[in-house]
């Protein structure tokens, strides 16, 4: 039988008030679970402490941190993680972004669940209520799987990186669960909870983007992937405007790239803030002249590079793209975790739906949710 | 090797130096780049999350025109780009009558894709294509003494799937051992994976300032006498910001960033001033001894 070595971030603050480290050594088949380990080393130091439960990757319960990376305990394999852990020792942390209580189990209230209930984790009825059960349409439901296969583990929340710069940001697991109710052709509210997100200046859009929650689901959530989605429905569908320039960004850069080709950042930044005059414009250039004076004296870039647009081409043809597409009907999303892959064997890719029988249109369509009777506006 | 060469949009604006200095490089790597004029930017993920079927277009129209080029494979040297493209090119690939649908789009200006580009960022390109055991061949001036810290940027290197980043074909240690093989010290530091915070700049300026200068101060603590990057946009985050990023941090930073071609070339024997270091705003003084114009871990001030 092999022999693992388990290096264990300990805290105990009744009677140590920095974390230590400890090593010890289980000796089980590379097959057994990164959990089984730790609870190997239990059966010696009952001292150690892990939150778990189902030891199926079903409850969510033992998330941490192997070798650097949130995830499961029970979802991982002692083999594959000796194998990443550049050391020789199995390195298994408590996850980030949330207080440690003890040893591996960190306080999902304060943080996680508190986040979650931001975001009204209910259905919203519409009224008038049916007397009988409600009839949705079957790739509505199939669209809201994805973010369904939550297990609020909160492997995604450990690692947000924007989340480590600013812990009031609403946070991956409570949007990607936004997504599953404002998608959902049941409840009545999508209109109110995104105007909420937007509003607020740690929600929507205080994401970076930088696809650690992707990395980090055991169940393919990609809870960035859900909040680009929500985005989409706030900003392109119901142009609700919020707190942190997001849509006047993304309206920005998809008109400077429609102008110039390429992208135009000196326009880009003034037009993310409303326009060159906009008092909150100026504020900003005045915050980054010290910045931009150092960069202009470097011959970093000329003036005359950041107010002309030398990029500008006509001759790339790329603008009819945006006029044919933009003024589509319907948008034309796929979405891979339920179209497949298909090369993959065994795998057979969805049949196309939507307004053009070529495509695969299995995103939500947000004006049929706009539109539907009972939806508040 | 011919390749399809897609510079991206900052490396023509407001980071010229990166440009500039691949074109240097290139001849020294025997890298030809057949440049895609008629190109428009890859949406940077900000189009996608606008309109899916724009960016995925916009995309396939791109990799259209580089299958039109006698070149063995697609080239950049923005890790937003790579991350940006790859993402269109996962969903085109892995669905026909998706692909059709887009393909569908293109037909006016008579393009068609096919799956399966190779598309690669510089740094694949050197480790898988031109090899560590070549590039090392070709340097000129070992980067001895210099403690470079890799910052790789989101894209490269997440989502690992999409990236084909595995224990055989491990993406994520090439910036480390590019910077052994041109004969420096690899610095780590809590950065390394983590994010500069330029999607967020406009959004929420003091968060995406924390990120850079938390990193930038992670790494001076670690040791670092520069960081080098794949990315133009952490490059504007890291480099430009820097001095706002300080006070964000409320810290004082003197970080030297570095484009990837900018630290090939110096140790492929090239003039700091044609790499463009003179054009940054934190000047690369811990990395260059100006007076001599060679690469040493010289004191601050020694030009």
């Amino acid at each position: 039988m092999p022999e693992y070595t388990l290096r264990l971030q300990r805290f105990s603050p009744q009677t140590r008030p920095e974390p230590w480290w400890e090593e010890v050594t289980v000796e089980l088949d590379r097959h057994h679970s990164v959990l089984d380990g730790i609870l190997e080393a239990k059966e010696r130091d009952g001292t150690i402490a892990i939150r778990y439960s189902c030891r199926a990757a079903i409850c969510g319960s033992c998330g941490v941190r192997i070798n650097g990376r949130p995830g499961l305990a029970c979802h991982t394999q002692l083999g594959e993680a000796a194998q990443a852990a550049s050391g020789g020792a199995i390195v298994i942390e408590p996850m980030g972004n949330m207080p440690v209580l003890k040893d591996l189990i960190v306080d999902m209230d304060t943080v996680h669940w508190r986040k979650v209930k931001q975001v009204r984790p209910w259905l919203v009825a519409a009224e008038p209520q049916p007397e009988r059960e409600y009839i949705v349409p079957h790739e509505t439901m199939v669209d809201v799987t994805q973010t369904m296969a939550c297990i609020q583990c909160g492997a995604c929340v450990s690692d947000c990186l924007s989340m480590e710069v600013d812990p009031l940001f609403v946070g991956p697991a409570a949007l990607a669960k936004a997504y599953r109710f404002v998608s959902d052709p049941r409840d009545a509210d999508d209109r109110g909870r995104l105007r909420d997100l937007a509003e607020d200046p740690h929600g929507l859009y205080d994401c970076t983007h930088c696809f650690n929650c992707v990395d980090a689901c055991p169940k393919g959530v990609a809870p960035m992937n859900q909040i680009m989605r929500l985005r989409r429905i706030a900003g392109s569908d119901l142009e609700i405007d919020d707190a942190n320039n997001g849509l006047r960004h993304e309206h920005g850069f998809v008109d400077n790239v429609r102008k110039n080709g390429l992208l135009h950042e000196g326009d880009l930044l003034t037009d993310s803030y409303g326009g060159k005059l906009k008092p909150r414009t100026v504020f900003v250039l005045f915050d980054s002249l010290p910045g931009i004076l150092q960069a202009l004296r470097r011959r970093k870039f000329s003036l005359h590079a950041a107010l002309g647009h030398p990029h500008r081409d006509a001759r790339r043809g790329h603008q009819r793209y945006f006029d044919r597409i933009e003024a589509r009907p319907e948008r034309v999303e796929l979405n891979l975790y339920f179209s497949g892959y298909e090369d993959d064997p065994g795998s057979t890719p969805s049949v196309p739906t939507g307004e053009d029988s070529a495509a695969v249109a299995s995103g939500p369509n947000p004006r049929k949710l706009r539109d539907r009777p009972g939806a508040t506006s | 090797m011919k390749v399809a060469y897609w510079p991206g949009c900052v490396s023509r604006g407001f980071t010229p130096e990166l440009h500039g200095s691949m074109a240097r490089i290139a001849p020294l790597l025997d890298l030809e780049l057949i440049a895609l004029d008629r190109a428009c930017c890859t949406g940077a993920g900000v189009i996608a999350e606008h309109n899916q079927e724009l960016a995925d277009t916009l995309n396939a129209r791109t990799f259209a025109l580089a299958q039109q080029t006698d070149s063995a494979m697609m080239m950049n040297i923005c890790s937003t780009c790579q991350g940006a493209m790859s993402e269109c090119q996962e969903r085109l690939d892995a669905n026909t009558p998706y692909r059709e649908h887009i393909n569908a789009n293109l037909t006016e200006e008579r393009l068609s894709y096919e799956k399966g580009i190779v598309n690669k960022n510089l740094l694949w390109v050197l480790v898988e294509n031109l090899g560590l055991d070549e590039l090392r061949s070709r340097v000129r001036r070992p980067l001895a003494g210099l403690k470079v810290g890799p910052f790789y940027g989101c894209y490269i290197v997440r989502p690992r799937d999409r990236l084909d980043i595995t224990e055989d074909r491990p993406r994520d240690r090439y910036l480390h051992q590019v910077i052994e093989a041109l004969g420096g010290t690899v610095t780590d530091y809590a950065g390394v994976y983590k994010c500069c915070g330029f999607p967020i700049i406009t959004m929420n300026r003091e968060a995406s300032l924390r990120q850079a200068g938390i990193h930038l101060g992670d790494a001076a603590d670690a040791g670092a006498d520069c960081l080098v990057v794949p990315c133009p946009l952490c490059h504007l985050n890291l480099d430009l910001q820097q001095p706002a990023a300080a006070k964000a941090v409320k810290r004082p930073l003197a970080m030297p960033v570095l484009h990837l071609p900018q630290l090939l070339g110096l140790a492929l024997g090239l003039d700091p001033a044609e790499l463009g270091l003179t054009r940054h705003v934190v000047r690369p003084a811990a990395v260059i001894d100006w007076s001599q114009a060679v690469v040493a871990g010289a004191p601050v001030g020694g030009h």
